[in-house]
């Protein structure tokens, strides 16, 4: 606790503030209690339809791919079309998330779904996500048993199901839906924004994809949900 | 300071590394990617500008209450489970850290990218202790195998070349067929995810970086590419954050404002591949990440920095974008810089942080071209700040006595302006007469100059004569 203190009274003594500066203790307090937006880019305030066209084109700049598809009910056989493509056994695994069990799996006959978190042996995830930002073309995950961590990081390939009411221009206007569905202050343990498949440029500044994460990355829009 | 400071030799370092054809060859190869990405990424955002106003005068309100921010973070970091820990100086942090890790039998722990543990020497202090630090970072991993610290903020591994990047790869993992191919980048990345993907799943402790700190949430932040970060702090036991003081930010919109900035300032991208915000241990229910959260907040003398001189400084969100600018760093590199932070950012840092006495060379290292002011997102005035720095190494007599010599003869021309317009123009025809109208490859007293490059003849009259000319007498 000596340096706590230390840093704290080093600190006041060079801004030349005392502890008790009620105005100061006000002025912060309001910041955090009313969180003001700064700049938002105009690029992502669109109306319903052109915000998803954005979302698109962002994902897919960001080397991912993505399938917009009318309802939940097409999501096997997309997903299995997908694990066709690359040639993968047909088996995903996804977490507790109802709307992942709602999903008429099977459809696919030969597709094997197990649940639970990845202990890093499954090739193939699916999950469901909180929201999305098209801005950027990003998605926002949360922890939890519903969509574990570990299924957006240690599979090759990671399919993420996002509804598209779920996709905002900006992220702030996903802070205020987790404000909402957390509280107040609260978050998640963790809060994912994933953009693209993992990728490095630390070999001769050259942008190779699948560094630690998932190789591939696949977006799911579902219109109608 | 751990890290031992290398910068009192700056120019024993830059004339090794103007005469590395390794390092120049990947210098070479670097600066015209990042500046170019940035330039696109910046072009495809109109709002960039007033971003980095905004960007300016949020981190000025954080650290005119910075104590405010750091209790409202902790109050919240604790009330999610987790822990902070405080450290006056880089010795306390690899103190605590290392006891966490002994707390909890950590044979190895891996690491996700973090300049503060460059900056206490974590590696050393655990390896030193029987714990052997895991760098997941890719070119943090290179640069590890090679025995070697990072000569760029965010692409460590800089002054590598692909070659040497094989041969390290073939040296390290012996237990893989010698006959194998490694002539592709991607076999090269392969290669390190396979032999990092198991050390992932095996350590009892992760250890991150933290970009931002939200006070609002008690949330830690990384960015990466690579996913890295994630797997580090997702898998193990305990995710103990390495952060310093000034990395605090209100609230979540605010961090946003930053991470608008920071990629495309940085490597060119709208955002980086991952941006994890995590705040806290594992939750009831949870069935994955870290059982155990906690963040070690470094002061190392950045508290000594508010309220004076070099407070813009701690503006700094370690983007790159200087360096990736500076011709002076472009020719040098990283390592010249000789201690953790290169290019102008670290030319004004280092001797905050080490003191003058062993950064004052660094400052001296500009031409002043005003290139890193221009690109720094949160419009850090760096060659004002390099000139303090300056002025405070000639007022202390910190300077070799040549340089201060030369000042003094400079100084009592330029205080005798008939004189001096004598003697430049009378200077000006003597260069002229041995270059002509090219180029010098010699010049007496200026081989420093000429070594690596040529003087051009000067061509015409002097400034002064050609305005007196144009504006007529006044």
């Amino acid at each position: 606790m000596k340096s706590r203190e230390a840093i704290f009274a080093n600190i006041r003594k060079s801004l030349r503030v005392s502890s008790d500066d009620r105005l100061r203790h006000e002025t912060v307090t309001a910041r955090i209690q009313k969180h003001p937006r700064g700049i938002i880019p105009a690029r992502g305030q669109k109306p319903d339809r052109e915000r998803l066209e954005l979302f698109r084109q962002m994902v897919e700049s960001a080397k991912a791919s993505i399938a917009i598809l009318e309802t939940k009910d097409d999501v096997p056989t997309a997903v299995a079309a997908y694990l066709r493509s690359k040639n993968l056994p047909q088996s995903i695994r996804h977490g507790d998330d109802a709307r992942l069990s709602l999903i008429p799996w099977a459809k696919e006959r030969a597709l094997e779904v197990t649940k639970g978190a990845s202990d890093g042996a499954q090739l193939a995830s699916v999950s469901y996500s909180f929201g999305a930002v098209a801005e950027s073309g990003t998605l926002v995950m949360v922890s939890g048993a519903d969509n574990p961590t570990t299924l957006n990081f240690l599979p090759d390939h990671h399919l993420v199901v996002v509804d598209e009411r779920d996709i905002a221009g900006d992220y702030e206007s996903v802070w205020d839906r987790i404000r909402l569905s957390f509280g107040a202050n609260k978050m998640p343990r963790a809060v994912n924004w994933i953009t693209g498949p993992s990728r490095s440029g630390d070999i001769e500044q050259t942008h190779l994809l699948g560094a630690h994460g998932p190789r591939s990355l696949h977006v799911l829009v579902v219109r109608n949900s | 300071m751990t890290q031992p400071v290398n910068s009192p030799q700056f120019k024993e370092n830059a004339r090794k590394a103007l005469d590395d054809a390794y390092l120049q060859k990947a210098l070479a190869r670097s600066e015209k990617g990042f500046i170019e990405r940035r330039k696109a990424a910046v072009e495809k955002l109109p709002e960039y500008d007033a971003l980095r106003d905004n960007a300016r005068d949020l981190k000025d309100h954080i650290l005119a209450h910075l104590d405010l921010y750091l209790e409202a973070y902790e109050r919240n970091v604790i009330a999610t489970g987790g822990h902070v820990h405080w450290a006056a100086t880089a010795e306390e942090a690899n103190e605590i850290i290392f006891g966490i890790c002994q707390r909890l039998n950590a044979k190895a722990v891996a690491k996700g990218k973090s300049m503060i543990s460059e900056e206490t020497g974590l590696n050393s202090y655990l390896e030193a202790r029987g714990i052997r630090p895991i760098e997941t970072d890719l070119g943090e991993y290179i640069i590890q195998l090679r025995g070697e610290t990072p000569s760029h903020l965010i692409a460590p591994a800089l002054h590598v070349t692909k070659e040497q990047i094989e041969a390290d790869f073939r040296r390290a993992h012996t237990e893989l067929p010698p006959e194998r191919n490694l002539d592709e980048p991607t076999s090269l990345l392969a290669e390190a995810r396979a032999m990092l993907r198991d050390k992932f799943l095996n350590v009892e402790v992760g250890i991150t970086g933290a970009n931002f700190l939200i006070a609002e949430t008690g949330s830690s932040v990384i960015v990466t590419n690579e996913g890295n970060g994630d797997l580090t702090q997702t898998l193990a036991k305990a995710h103990i954050v390495i952060s310093s003081i000034e990395k605090v930010v209100p609230t979540r919109e605010d961090a946003v404002t930053f991470l608008r900035l920071l990629a495309r300032t940085a490597s060119g991208t709208d955002l980086s591949v991952y941006t994890t915000f995590s705040t806290g241990a594992r939750r009831d229910g949870d069935p994955d990440g870290p059982l155990e959260y906690h963040v070690v907040l470094l002061d190392n003398g950045r508290s000594n920095m508010l309220g004076g001189k070099f407070q813009e400084m701690l503006r700094c969100i370690r983007c790159g974008a200087c360096m990736n600018h500076c011709p002076v760093f472009h020719a040098v590199g990283g390592h010249a810089y000789g201690w953790v932070y290169p290019g102008p950012m670290g030319a004004v840092l280092t001797p905050s942080l080490v003191g003058v006495e062993q950064g004052g060379q660094l400052p001296n290292a500009s031409t002043f071209c005003g290139r890193c002011e221009e690109v720094c997102p949160v419009r850090i005035p760096l060659p004002k700040l390099m000139r303090n720095w300056r002025e405070r190494e000639f007022e202390r007599h910190l300077q070799p006595a040549f340089a201060r010599y030369g000042l003094g003869i400079w100084a009592a021309f330029a205080k005798r302006p008939a004189l001096y317009r004598r003697a430049t123009s009378l200077a000006m025809k003597f260069l002229r007469l041995f270059g002509g109208k090219g180029r010098l490859r010699a010049l007496p007293l200026a081989s420093g100059w000429t070594r690596h490059r040529d003087f051009p003849s000067p061509q015409g009259e002097t400034f002064q004569s050609l305005w007196k000319k144009r504006s007529g007498p006044r």
